[in-house]
């Protein structure tokens, strides 16, 4: 790999400072980051290593919400948010392999917004907050189209705050060789609406399917969701699949996640 | 060039890293320690998993300098104290999980995390967490059985070709 220089700090605000400098850019569990540098895609001259910082770390119930640190890998959140959200903590436990799970972030996912990753629909279909050292930016706004978000230059994720659903799940199809979704919905039922998110889907990224959440909200049942469909229109197409046939797998996913939400 | 010092198989150890440093490089070049491989180098293929503090991770894809002070386990540390096959190593042999070679260190560090999780797995569990683990030889049927006869399971009932 080309050379540049890494710094690990131990507290949020040096994090933040050390991220003052020109061309640097957070490093959290790296498994997209070091990957896509390699490939030169990416070529930060600074990595800040968010790994150090305790306080970003660690699955905890505040009332009604489950708040996440943002630097907690999905493994973490795989066993630790299980009892609380199952629905999450099921999702986390899908993405890449074991190995990724014991190094990949919340965080990381969040600020990367990969339009196949899996956080981004359960951040999503949560209507979840992403909590950052500035500001708190709600789910609805925090995605901005394909590794497009709201963060700003030298913006950290620090947590995210999930409402905990009635019912919730994740449903994924498997692309078994990058195993990201080749697409995949995120349903949640709540006392007052029901959300739909799905990701790998189209390329503007995670998007809500607004008519599925309305026809679940007076019937939450798979059946509930016969006759509706989204345009291919827009959708990405490559050679695991075309527009038209992810377009027929977010029905698919939708109605699998309904059943699995039971 | 900055120091970074580890544990690696239960010995304290210092070797000098760039930035740039891999953690499988600070291990094959800067410990001699070559038993821990590079296959694809972009997390795919599992062949470079080791062992940090307890947990498996694909050394190719975390820097040296984020693990200064950690624990690490290698394939070079799976060795019984008089230098024979480990447990899940001599089960390798004894199943025929492997041919070339080339991915055993990494499955074997996966299974070595699998089994300290959960010490009886069943055999769908052993293929759904070998899952970031690629061997272009043996079809995995004999790595999946020798990973239950190390967890002192009867495999005498696995054909070659067994289950799904």
């Amino acid at each position: 790999m080309y050379a540049f220089d890494f710094v690990k700090p131990a507290s949020l605000d040096e994090a933040v400072a050390a991220l003052g400098q020109e061309g640097a850019q957070p490093l959290s569990g790296g498994q997209t980051l070091l990957a896509s540098m390699k490939q030169r895609l990416n070529a930060p001259d600074v990595l800040v290593s968010l790994r150090g910082i305790a306080a970003l770390k660690g699955v905890s119930r505040e009332g009604d919400a489950l708040v996440i640190g943002a630097a907690t890998t999905h493994a973490t959140v795989a066993a630790e948010a299980a009892s609380d959200y199952p629905g999450l903590a099921a999702l986390a436990g899908q993405i890449g392999d074991p190995s990724v799970r014991n190094m990949g972030t919340l965080g990381g996912s969040l600020a990367n917004n990969d339009p196949s990753a899996c956080y981004p629909a359960g951040v999503l279909g949560s209507g979840a907050t992403v909590v950052t050292n500035r500001r708190e930016i709600a789910a609805d706004d925090f995605f901005q189209g394909m590794f497009t978000t709201a963060l700003e230059e030298g913006e950290i994720i620090t947590s995210v705050r999930f409402p905990i659903p009635q019912k919730a799940a994740y449903a994924k199809f498997l692309q078994p060789a990058s195993r990201f979704a080749l697409t995949a919905a995120y349903v949640a039922k709540f006392a007052d609406g029901v959300r739909v998110a799905i990701t790998g889907a189209s390329e503007e990224g995670v998007f809500r399917w607004a008519e599925a959440e309305a026809a679940l909200a007076s019937d939450f049942r798979p059946e509930a969701l016969d006759g509706l469909s989204v345009p291919a229109d827009g959708m990405i197409g490559d050679l695991h699949g075309t527009p038209a046939y992810r377009a027929h797998l977010v029905g698919v996913m939708t109605r699998r996640a309904v059943a699995a939400a039971g | 060039m900055t120091t970074v010092t580890m544990t690696v198989n239960g010995k304290s150890v210092s070797a000098p890293a760039e930035g740039r440093t891999l953690l499988a490089q600070y291990l094959r070049e800067g410990l001699q320690l070559t038993g821990t491989h590079i296959g694809c180098d972009t997390s795919q293929c599992g062949a470079c998993v080791v062992l940090v503090d307890g947990r498996a991770v694909k050394s190719c894809s975390v820097l040296a300098m984020d693990m200064d002070g950690a624990e690490v386990t290698t394939i070079e540390g799976m060795t019984n104290p008089d230098g024979s096959l480990g447990t899940i190593q001599q089960a390798f042999q004894d199943h025929h999980g492997l041919q070339c070679g080339f991915c055993t260190p990494g499955m074997v560090m996966a299974a070595a995390a699998l089994l300290s999780e959960n010490p009886k797995p069943t055999e769908a569990e052993v293929r759904h967490y070998l899952e970031g683990n690629i061997c272009r030889c043996t079809g995995y049927h004999n790595i999946v059985k020798a990973v239950l006869a190390a967890s002192g399971q009867d495999v005498g009932s696995l054909g070659a070709v067994a289950a799904e």
